[in-house]
């Protein structure tokens, strides 16, 4: 019998392969790019296909956003915590709702019991949206704002309440995710079926490119596709075939192309496997740059651009040892840096217990200044270009992705492919291998299933405040009191009309928004004429 | 019937809370399936009473708890209450998802079986059901 030496006996062992199981060779030379044609599949930056990044002088022009996802409890509560963010040098607000926000209730619903601020600011009508943005000039930031089945209701509360300071519609910037394809595939706060849904969103679509030009009407999301457990290739495939599905969506709707495509754009997760996820960024331009050139004949350079936001793994982060993630944060960071994102959220330490502290989500835009200010690596755009493995692993993550279009294209688009439950069971396949892998020792998690210590280093955690709930009823109560309810009864009848037709949406809602309609009160009028959305059970 | 033959251990994993993280109950569900047991996935948004009636209705041993939404403090302590009402006393509860160690102590105090947080193997939680229900 052959002995082998210690070390070989140590490669066996060990599985060389990312994260997301796919395989990494020993060496990567010339020859793994035969075929490859710089200045086809590269470019330079700020060309066509984009590979190298969107922008041609990227962070000597502008460093990223640095953008901290941040909402807890009421209105006043959030309007601090940005605030407080801004001074810290932050350069952009993002908000995080509530549970009974994301899914349209107010927070007297019955489904809101015990969850109202809790894993987000609680927004039941304009007055809330008010005292969120107290003291911040809606045109002087740009705000992000994740929410998808009530996205038009939230941001038509954005647009009035910057009304009501005096800005003008044309200089507000800023994101609405607004993804809800992603929602049945991994996240799940859908309220309305697939099809009505697609139609509210081309109506942000046309209302948008008309009187809010400069602002991301969708941030096609692949975060919660991958923290639902699939690997980075279903990432990068689900999050720009939902892409198709947007851009197709909007052209049956009447729009051309080039009127809505500028503002579509991106949000990735930045897990740990640093290389696999500087590919998945750089192949996700080049894919989406040929899609929209190719596929959607788009003209404007501007539809060709796929600009993203980045956020680092959740899921990635462990409660054992809960320092370690500092560490992690800083490497995926530094990975979507290189990847070439435009923005960039980092997660703190504690995020696997509770929402963060204020100490820990310091610590975690520090981690982005030192990056941009220290490192260096800002200085040039795409360092990694030409490198045999990366080079390799973009190929490749392109081609897998190019795969799944060509299956999901054969069952008719994505929204079939959900209906179907296709996509949500690929990441269910992933996710349970990913874990037995995990279990048995094939992906090592320091802390978790090897170098294990006894005694946790214990963190302060944020505990929300149990008045929230009473508070925010009392205030409705109080709401649906003062206003002109004959006024709100009457906007919303006009909304279930235009649900009922094929009028734009946004001109109603901005009316129910501006008459104090609640979120709970215009989600149920669309209820009534959509129906809700039943998932299949797939388990 | 064969006085011998066993009954299947039957488990309701159920999802209180508005949360859709759905990842760790899918797992746990599919991981007692393969350990052999019957598993009812209650799907998402479960409110306490329409899990405490899936319980009932399905005859099940154990009820498994998963919210990230941090409600737990609020949920758990109704489930339990109409556990309580419905006469369920054999129906073990256990739980998992983000539940702080502060309150790890109270949930354990009202009822709940055991709690287990991110990181518990799949195995420590198959071997915790076996042993844990009533004998069958």
């Amino acid at each position: 019998m052959k002995t082998l030496h210690k070390e070989e006996a140590e490669e066996k062992k060990r599985s060389f392969s990312t994260v997301s199981g796919h395989p990494i060779k020993e060496l990567y030379t010339q020859s793994d790019l035969a075929g490859f044609n710089p200045e086809r599949d590269l470019g330079r930056p700020g060309e066509f296909p984009f590979t190298r990044g969107v922008y041609n002088n990227m962070y000597r022009g502008r460093l990223w956003t640095m953008r901290q996802f941040a909402g807890y409890g009421s209105a006043q509560d959030t309007n601090r915590r940005f605030k407080y963010l801004l001074e810290q040098g932050q350069t952009g607000l993002s908000v995080a709702f509530d549970y009974p926000t994301l899914f349209g209730y107010d927070s007297d619903h019955p489904f809101s019991y015990g969850e109202v601020g809790r894993c987000g600011v609680a927004i039941d009508s304009l007055d809330d949206m008010e005292t969120l943005f107290d003291g911040i000039r809606l045109d002087q930031v740009t705000t992000s704002m994740t929410t998808n089945a009530p996205a038009a209701m939230i941001w038509g509360m954005y647009l009035v309440t910057a009304e009501k300071q005096g800005a003008r519609w044309t200089d507000l910037a800023g994101t609405i995710q607004n993804d809800i394809l992603k929602e049945y595939i991994a996240q799940k706060t859908f309220i309305y079926p697939p099809r009505p849904s697609m139609r509210i969103i081309t109506d942000i679509f046309a209302f948008a490119s008309r009187h809010v030009p400069r602002w991301n009407t969708i941030s096609i999301s692949g975060y919660h596709i991958r923290e639902a457990g699939s690997t980075a290739i279903q990432e990068l495939a689900f999050t720009l075939r939902d892409g198709i599905e947007y851009v197709d969506y909007g052209i049956q709707a009447g729009l051309k192309v080039d009127e809505f495509a500028p503002r579509l754009s991106f949000f990735f997760d930045v897990h740990n496997d640093f290389f696999e996820e500087i590919a998945k960024l750089r192949a996700s331009r080049r894919i989406w740059a040929r899609v929209m050139k190719e596929r959607f004949g788009a003209r404007d350079p501007r539809s060709l651009l796929c600009r993203i936001h980045c956020q680092t793994a959740g899921v990635s982060l462990t409660a054992q040892q809960p320092y370690n993630n500092v560490v992690r944060v800083a490497l995926q960071a530094l990975a979507a840096v290189l990847g070439g994102t435009q923005s960039l959220h980092t997660n703190s330490l504690d995020e696997t217990l509770a929402l963060p502290t204020e100490k820990a989500v310091t610590l975690a835009l520090r981690t982005q200044q030192i990056i941009a200010w220290e490192s260096g690596v800002p200085n040039t755009v795409d360092p990694l270009a030409g490198c045999y493995f990366v080079e390799t692993l973009t190929n490749e993550m392109e081609g897998a992705c190019l795969e799944y279009f060509d299956r999901i294209d054969a069952m008719g688009g994505m929204v079939p492919a959900i209906e179907r439950g296709y996509p949500q069971r690929e990441i269910q396949e992933a996710s349970y291998g990913h874990i037995r892998a995990v279990e048995n020792k094939g992906k090592i998690i320091v802390g978790v299933n090897d170098f294990v210590a006894e005694g946790q280093s214990p963190v302060d955690l944020l505990v929300i405040d149990e008045e929230v709930q009473r508070r925010q009823c009392e205030k409705l109560r109080q709401l649906r009191a003062q206003r002109d309810n004959a006024v709100v009864e009457k906007n919303l009848a006009s909304l279930k009309r235009a649900a009922e037709g094929t009028d734009n949406l946004m001109p109603p809602l901005l009316d129910c928004i501006r008459s104090y309609a609640t979120l709970g009160e215009m989600c149920d009028a669309l209820r009534v004429v959509f129906g809700e959305y039943q998932e299949p059970n797939i388990y | 019937m064969n006085a011998m033959s066993e009954r299947k251990i039957r488990v309701l994993i159920a999802k209180p809370g508005l949360d859709g993280h759905d990842r760790g109950a899918k797992v746990i569900a599919r991981a007692l399936r393969d350990a052999g047991m019957e598993v009812i996935y209650t799907g998402l948004r479960q409110t306490p009473e329409q899990i405490v009636n899936a319980a009932l209705q399905e005859d099940v041993d154990a009820i498994g708890l998963s919210i990230l939404s941090g409600a737990h403090m609020h949920l758990f302590p109704r489930i339990i209450e109409l556990k309580r009402e419905k006469r369920l006393d054999d129906v073990m509860i256990f739980a998992g998802g983000i539940i702080p160690d502060a309150d790890i102590a109270r949930l354990k105090e009202i009822g709940v079986a055991e709690i287990f947080p991110p990181g518990s193997s799949l195995e420590e939680i198959v071997s915790f059901v076996k042993a844990n229900i009533r004998a069958v």
